[in-house]
């Protein structure tokens, strides 16, 4: 058992929250701002344009926008809360759209149909650079 | 405003900007983003021509 024990691994510290707070919480709100707060300002444009053109382009073929509400069935529901969290990580994106009055029914049609998923699949980037800016903001990654 | 895309447009919206936020965000350096991105811009394109021919030839 003692030498299980001294075989395992030293855990990592976990890194104080002021140090990636800040940071994460700027590039939710605006894709790329945080990293462009972490001075990586050329990721940071990438970012905010792929983020940003892709919810536009879903907005302007009219995707649906989730809404957190049962569904007849879990598998409903599951998907319109999911897919509502996904939404809402395009930060700011989603907020002005919901602010403005945007709201479109579902409606069948394939552009419909790729419009939704291009909203959910801005927010879902969106984590994908939040994740990458808290890598930064501890020094795990440059 | 609205635009109607093709399914060929929106998949390759879809492909180039998925591709280029995992490029930037996995990897560690310049080069390796850039060969990652364009890996996984491939990938989907090659994805979307295999689909759709698998599609098209199924259905006769």
């Amino acid at each position: 058992m003692a030498q299980t024990d001294a075989a395992a691994p030293p855990k990592e510290a976990v890194p104080p929250i002021n140090t990636w707070i800040l940071p994460v919480a700027a590039a939710w709100f605006i894709p790329g701002l945080g990293h462009f707060l972490l001075g990586k300002r050329g990721r940071a444009a990438l970012i905010f344009a792929s983020v940003a053109l892709m919810f536009l382009f879903g907005l302007f073929m009219r995707g649906m926008m989730f809404t957190p509400e049962r569904g007849q069935d879990y598998l409903t529901t599951l998907i319109n809360y999911g897919g509502f969290l996904c939404d809402l990580a395009s930060g700011a994106l989603y907020i002005c759209a919901s602010v403005f009055g945007y709201s479109q029914p579902d409606l069948p049609g394939d552009v419909h149909d790729y419009g939704a998923k291009f909203l959910v699949t801005a927010g879902l980037l969106n984590i994908l650079a939040m994740v990458d800016v808290y890598d930064i903001a501890i020094k795990k990654k440059d | 405003m609205r635009i109607n895309l093709s399914h060929f447009e929106a998949a390759f919206l879809f492909a180039l900007f998925a591709s280029v936020v995992l490029g930037v965000t996995t990897k560690k350096t310049t080069r390796e983003r850039l060969n990652y991105g364009a890996y996984c811009f491939g990938c989907f394109m090659l994805a979307l021509f295999a689909i759709g021919w698998a599609m098209k030839l199924g259905h006769g």
